[in-house]
């Protein structure tokens, strides 16, 4: 009995601690937000144009569309899967949207509701099947990624699909204020996942499922409900990325996206969420994605040639990971 | 000078192994505060203490996956450090682990062989570890061939080869932790001969388990550790298992099962006439308020499928299920909890708990709908909920963001049964509850189970611990063969009666 006691007590001296708003975001992300932190310093001193205010907007504005996609692949990565077909959904629902505006004269909102629609379908079809075979995600999502690809080529023949409207490119390219309206998406798409992962029910069932699938289904949990969920949420994410994409560039094109997943996957990671599942926030693939963007921009301004920027991009995710590995196999012990 | 004067006593009784009072402390815990062990050759010396104990903790510093902080380790009288894996193999340490750690894979000389594989030309020598594995499975009279994947052995076999295979490390030191905790009796008689064998050999065995009377059979000495701390060593022949389990948990257990028996009249849950095409055939029982309804049978009986039929994980082929009189069918388990049904399944780890995980999340789990409505999240009332099952369960953990993984087996097994009486069940199925849990976490579960019983909660109980199942129940379903052989009324019941009517099919 003494010991429960002290155990209680202790415990209700811990909460208030833990309540500190962000202070569980900073202590759980330390390691990549150190790294984010000293780049961006870096950056500010190397180049006078790093912190002006069109330069940090391009960048979030660029690093938006990955997040759209890396917000939904965090919870499919939580849920111990992967998606690889959001580059090809990219590409089909930017060309379906052209094509319904260019080829078929339909509205503005038809097209655009079109486009999601298609990206969504695959999202879907990629969810039905996952929770209903044990055909791994791997191979599922591998398969519709070349098949959505392929339905994009064939779609249009190839070729780019122009469509020069302004109310099109008011989409991606447009400006609410001050402020771009892909960076508007992101912040409401950042805010709707981040509740569901951390607020909702549908989010404790995600960690569950991945931490534990045999034990979230003896605990009630329709594990198929929850795949079918984060894969279709994943091709709707995709396919508004392709969308606002496809505005920016006045064209539909299906060549778009192309490795669009490896760059979503590394902001997942990047952010601290394990690729075995059950493990995974939000707020860690924000800051993942911002160090890409911000990398990837520093290494522009810096006039650094794209292809080195390639190999930088990899020996980072291999330090931040490692540092990661480091952290959690310390704790363990 | 201790271990001269044994010496001199018994000259063939060496101090094999001697680890003077070790210290270890992790962030947040001292784990060892101040424990010692002493191991003769040829000894099988057993290691008792409730889960948390710090039992694992010790035998993981022998085996060098911690290092220790103060105290030292000698063998044969020699100072000895183990800073890593391979020292202690160097030393002739060898652990065989709780959970198997072979691969399914692969084959039965492939895995006692892993990473030291015999080369030749560059290329893994398999007629070598072939044939060296032959002689080993040779010289414990096994009947397993080295190209057998292990796969396909029996759990026992299983084992067995997770001892030769610590052997062949020509150990002179064997830790064996709970062995026998998912043996059947003649598997565990089979590793008790091997266990002989070795001692012959001189081998000194460190062995550690919940089960007293393995202990009797099978330990020549027993050393008591709790929280962290030495408490004694006797030798078994001199003791009993009152004075152990009073040394274990550091006061007597009066009462070890508590049990008020009541009246049950209403009738809760009705199974009748049901199957599901495979094992289970005719199963027809009733379950009443606040009675604990005992299912006894050997193992494979049955007795989880049933529940699982009830519990909507599979589908029944046959039969009508009665809730409060309705005929219901389940067909999810989601469905099962809506009609007030719970299951602590009979395997935490895989079936239950989800380690990385906090202690709150694995409590609050099937009970979100209390505090969370849509994405707003009552964060009081989440942590009364949390609160009410960790200080009514008395689980022991520091604070409720603790990784349920870090708890002991005990306090597990309440975090799981806390997650389900937050559903406010009106069945609760237990399946094998107290399996893998320290003796005074046992008699708390049995005093929550009677608790719930008096508040009208109607229990089924699996359990392969036939005292338990006695001491503990109401009315008890003996299984046999997927039927149910028999129904015995409290007064009825006994160890003899109940294996009698289990083992049905073999007599006839």
């Amino acid at each position: 009995m003494k010991n429960t006691k002290a155990a209680t007590v202790k415990s209700a001296k811990a909460i208030p601690f833990y309540r500190i708003p962000g202070f569980g975001f900073v202590k759980e992300n330390m390691g990549i937000l150190i790294g984010f932190v000293i780049l961006c310093v870096l950056l500010a001193i190397l180049s006078p144009v790093f912190l002006a205010k069109n330069n940090i907007l391009n960048v979030l504005r660029q690093v938006a569309t990955n997040l759209y996609i890396a917000c939904a692949m965090t919870m499919v990565i939580i849920l111990g899967g992967i998606d690889l077909s959001v580059g090809s959904i990219i590409a089909l629902s930017g060309v379906v949207t052209g094509g319904m505006i260019a080829f078929d004269g339909f509205s503005l909102t038809a097209a655009v509701a079109g486009g999601l629609i298609a990206g969504l379908a695959v999202g879907a079809f990629n969810g039905f099947v996952i929770s209903k075979t044990t055909i791994p995600p791997f191979i599922v999502t591998l398969a519709t990624m070349n098949i959505a690809r392929g339905a994009a080529y064939v779609y249009t023949g190839g070729q780019p699909i122009r469509v020069m409207s302004d109310s099109f490119n008011f989409i991606g390219a447009g400006y609410l204020g001050e402020i771009p309206m892909p960076i508007i998406y992101l912040i409401i798409i950042v805010f709707i996942s981040f509740l569901i992962l951390s607020k909702s029910k549908l989010g404790r069932h995600i960690y569950a499922i991945g931490g534990n699938p045999q034990a979230a289904v003896f605990s009630g949990i329709k594990n198929s409900r929850v795949l079918f969920f984060a894969y279709t949420f994943s091709g709707l994410m995709a396919a508004i990325a392709g969308v606002v994409l496809a505005s920016r560039m006045f064209s539909g094109q299906p060549t778009a996206g192309q490795g669009a997943e490896m760059d979503a996957i590394a902001a997942v990671v990047l952010g601290g969420t394990s690729m075995s599942g059950g493990l995974g926030k939000i707020g860690g693939t924000v800051i993942g994605a911002l160090v890409i963007g911000v990398l990837s921009n520093g290494l522009n301004l810096l006039g650094i040639n794209s292809f080195w920027q390639y190999i930088v991009k990899g020996v980072v995710i291999l330090i931040a990971v490692y540092v990661d590995f480091i952290k959690k196999s310390g704790k363990k012990l | 000078m201790r271990a001269v004067m044994e010496q001199v006593k018994t000259l063939q009784e060496t101090i094999l192994l001697e680890m003077n009072h070790i210290k270890k402390g992790f962030p947040g815990v001292q784990a060892l505060k101040d424990v010692s062990l002493q191991v003769k050759t040829g000894e099988v010396h057993a290691l008792l203490g409730e889960n948390g104990a710090g039992k694992s903790t010790l035998i993981k510093i022998l085996g060098g996956i911690y290092t220790l902080d103060e105290g030292n380790i000698s063998i044969m009288g020699n100072p000895v450090e183990i800073q890593n894996v391979q020292d202690a193999q160097k030393h002739g340490i060898s652990v065989i682990h709780q959970e198997l750690v072979l691969v399914p894979h692969m084959t039965v000389s492939e895995n006692i062989f892993l990473g030291r594989e015999p080369v030749k030309a560059g290329m893994v020598n398999f007629q070598a570890m072939n044939s060296s594995a032959q002689e080993l499975l040779e010289s414990f009279d096994l009947d397993i061939k080295p190209d057998d994947r292990i796969g396909s052995l029996t759990i026992a076999e299983q084992q067995m080869v997770e001892v030769i295979k610590a052997l062949s490390f020509n150990s002179r030191i064997l830790v064996m932790d709970e062995p026998t905790s998912s043996l059947s009796d003649k598997e565990v008689n089979f590793l008790f001969d091997t266990i002989r064998k070795l001692k012959k050999n001189g081998v000194g065995i460190i062995y550690i388990s919940h089960r007293m009377m393995e202990l009797n059979q099978i330990s020549d000495r027993i050393t008591v550790i709790r929280d962290g701390e030495y408490i004694g060593t006797k030798e078994t022949q001199c003791t009993s298992s009152d004075e152990l389990i009073a040394m274990m948990v550091g006061r007597t257990l009066t009462k070890y099962y508590t049990r008020t028996f009541n009246t049950p009249r209403e009738k809760v849950l009705e199974v009748a006439g049901l199957g599901n095409g495979k094992l289970l055939k005719d199963i027809s029982f009733d379950l009443y308020k606040g009675e604990i309804l005992g299912f006894a049978g050997l193992v494979g009986a049955g007795r989880s499928e049933i529940m699982k039929c009830i519990f909507g994980l599979d589908p029944i082929t046959e039969g009508t299920i009665l809730i409060e009189g309705k005929p219901v069918t389940i067909r999810s388990a989601e469905q099962a909890i809506r009609y007030g049904i719970a299951l602590v399944p009979e395997s935490r780890k895989k079936e239950a708990l989800f380690p990385v995980q906090s202690v709150k999340f694995n409590i609050t789990l099937r009970s979100l709908q209390k505090f969370i409505r849509g994405v707003f999240v009552n964060k009081e009332k989440e942590l009364a909920v949390t609160r009410e099952y960790v200080s009514s369960l008395s689980i022991k953990t520091p604070t409720i963001q603790q990784l349920v993984g870090n708890l002991s087996g005990g306090n597990q097994q309440k975090v799981v049964i806390g997650r389900w009486l937050a559903t406010d069940p009106k069945v609760l199925i237990l399946d094998e509850p107290t399996r893998g849990v320290d003796v005074g976490s046992k008699s708390e579960i049995y005093s929550i189970m009677n608790e719930l019983a008096a508040k009208g909660v109607a229990i089924i109980m699996i359990s392969s611990e036939l005292p338990e199942v006695i001491n503990m129940s109401d009315r008890v379903q003996v299984m046999c063969n997927g039927r149910i052989s028999g129904c015995l009324s409290h007064a009825e019941l006994s160890q003899e009666r109940i294996m009698q009517l289990a083992t049905q099919h073999a007599q006839q």
